[in-house]
């Protein structure tokens, strides 16, 4: 028996969310994944809309403000000023393997999926068949900031951690009480503009912006 | 149980499919040429094609086996049984109980198993690399087309492609997170299956890029001409088993002459909308190396395993 309609289209979103994070772990070029990553906080900020709508849980509304003020809007324009300053906007990443990633990835979702499962059968909430597409996507951010070597991708690999973390939170109990949700937002506000620093400071010493070379900090 | 209005319906879909698959072409590469702002061929080119390709007098190598000789209308053969197996203007005809999906995939594997043996038959080095490319896309592209199909199973419970539509069509309007991934993957797979842009170009004849042209290339007259025309067979056929699993909706059921007309004018909306988009998508996408053809295919298998999982984990 199918879900009703807005649960439908929480499914859809949830599922978009999962394409995009694999979209993510196999994008070379940095420009795109600021792109997706901005796509994913939009299909976010709709399902949590759409959860708000549905439960009248007004504080999910403002959950869904600050999800698009903060990760489609501000986030991905301060990623692409640093992306600019640094001149790296045609960054294109050698990555190691993009089957095996995916397929390592395909073996998170199963997990997760797995995992969820039983969860799920539980609940009650019109959400909670997406739980386990919120971890997969936040297993999969993780495996992203574990593949990537560039500081950027890693970067926004967490950030999209945080959007899996927020959506788990929306499907299983209808979202956080909002002053965490506020402090999670300005979490990641301040976290992205000290990367920001970062990122600066990791050019000047190294002269790039992969992360292997912090291995030669080590003193002997 | 009479059967007539059943196999009236059978050969009637068997012709059509034979006479409209050239036509289908035509419509992709006039959408293509419009696209790429060049001076549109007639629709009607590929039927000229073959026309003049039946009256030539056929050249085969001296040293060709009568494999080479025999596989275009092995081709032929078996993209015209799977055309009939396929629901195209209507289900539950009589060859459909002949093969579930499966078997459908198992068929276009025979196709390409003769394509490939004959291009290796003659001894030129250009059928030996068109072969071997053709294997590893074929290869590639066959799990992705399976676990595609699968997810359309699950739903529907069964891997009739009969059943598979009659479920799709006649339930309750609801939206599948799952089929929307098999129906990327299968687009993917579709793409790279059918010598289209992204995989190989169907237009080229540079020893570097091509795959299908590689394999058809000592071929001339009436063999090119049925290579050719079972090429777009396969096309037509990938198309409708994708309109079968995907957007179902207009199908006749065998023996409904009434609802024939319908189906038909759905079937030409559907066809129409499906040609341009592959030449969109072959106008906006860059031929990829081949080496990269593996990275496109494999995403097709990822998209299509997890519809499956997305089938499991949301039930729908």
């Amino acid at each position: 028996m199918p879900d009703s309609l807005p649960g439908q289209l929480v499914n859809l979103l949830a599922a978009l969310l999962l394409l995009i994070a694999f979209a993510m772990l196999s994008q070379r070029r940095v420009l795109s994944l600021v792109r997706l990553f901005a796509w994913q906080g939009v299909a976010l900020a709709a399902s949590t809309l759409i959860v708000a709508h549905t439960t009248g849980q007004t504080h999910l509304y403002v959950s869904a403000g600050i999800t698009i003020a903060l990760k489609v809007i501000l986030i991905p324009w301060v990623l692409h000023r640093a992306i600019d300053k640094l001149d790296v906007r045609w960054d294109v990443e050698t990555l190691i393997n993009i089957p095996t990633t995916m397929l390592a990835g395909i073996a998170l979702v199963i997990f997760a999926f797995a995992l969820a499962t039983p969860i799920s059968q539980m609940a009650s909430t019109i959400t909670r068949s997406t739980l386990g597409i919120a971890l997969a996507s936040v297993l999969l951010s993780f495996l992203m900031m574990i593949v990537r070597r560039k500081a950027i991708p890693q970067v926004i690999g967490f950030l999209a951690m945080e959007n899996g973390l927020l959506f788990a939170a929306t499907s299983a109990t209808y979202g956080m009480p909002l002053v965490v949700e506020l402090g999670v937002a300005l979490d990641v506000l301040v976290a992205t503009f000290i990367f920001g620093i970062f990122f600066f400071h990791i050019r000047e010493q190294f002269d790039s912006l992969d992360i292997g070379h912090m291995e030669k900090l080590k003193e002997d | 149980m009479s059967y007539a209005p059943g196999i009236a319906f059978q050969i009637l879909q068997s012709v059509f499919v034979v006479l409209a698959a050239p036509l289908v072409l035509g419509w992709v590469n006039q959408c293509r040429a419009w696209l790429q702002n060049r001076t549109a061929p007639s629709i009607w080119l590929p039927y000229y094609t073959l026309a003049k390709l039946f009256h030539k007098d056929a050249v085969i190598a001296e040293h060709a086996s009568p494999l080479f000789r025999l596989t275009p209308y092995i081709l032929f053969g078996c993209m015209w049984l799977a055309a009939g197996i396929v629901p195209v203007l209507a289900t539950d005809l009589p060859f459909a109980p002949a093969a579930d999906i499966i078997a459908l995939v198992a068929l276009f594997a025979l196709a390409r198993v003769f394509a490939s043996l004959a291009a290796l038959d003659i001894g030129t080095s250009f059928g030996g690399l068109g072969a071997r490319r053709e294997m590893l896309i074929g290869f590639l592209a066959e799990p992705a087309m399976l676990m595609a199909l699968f997810t359309a199973a699950f739903i529907s419970g069964s891997t009739q492609l009969t059943t598979i539509v009659e479920t799709l069509a006649r339930r309750e309007l609801a939206i599948y997170p799952s089929l929307a991934f098999a129906a990327v993957a299968f687009l993917m797979v579709l793409l790279a299956e059918n010598a289209r842009i992204p995989v190989d170009n169907p237009t080229t004849h540079l020893e570097l890029t091509m795959v299908h042209e590689a394999l058809v290339l000592e071929y001339s007259a009436r063999h090119l001409a049925l290579v050719e025309w079972a090429a777009a067979i396969k096309l037509f056929a990938y198309m409708t088993i994708g309109f079968a699993l995907f957007v179902p909706w207009g199908i006749a059921h065998a023996g409904d002459w009434a609802g024939l007309p319908f189906a038909l004018g759905a079937l030409a909306v559907k066809l129409a909308v499906a040609g341009a988009g592959l030449a969109l998508i072959e106008t906006v996408s860059a031929k990829f190396r081949l080496f990269l053809a593996p990275e496109f295919l494999s995403t097709a298998f990822l998209l299509a395993v997890l519809g499956m999982l997305t089938h499991f984990l949301v039930r729908g």
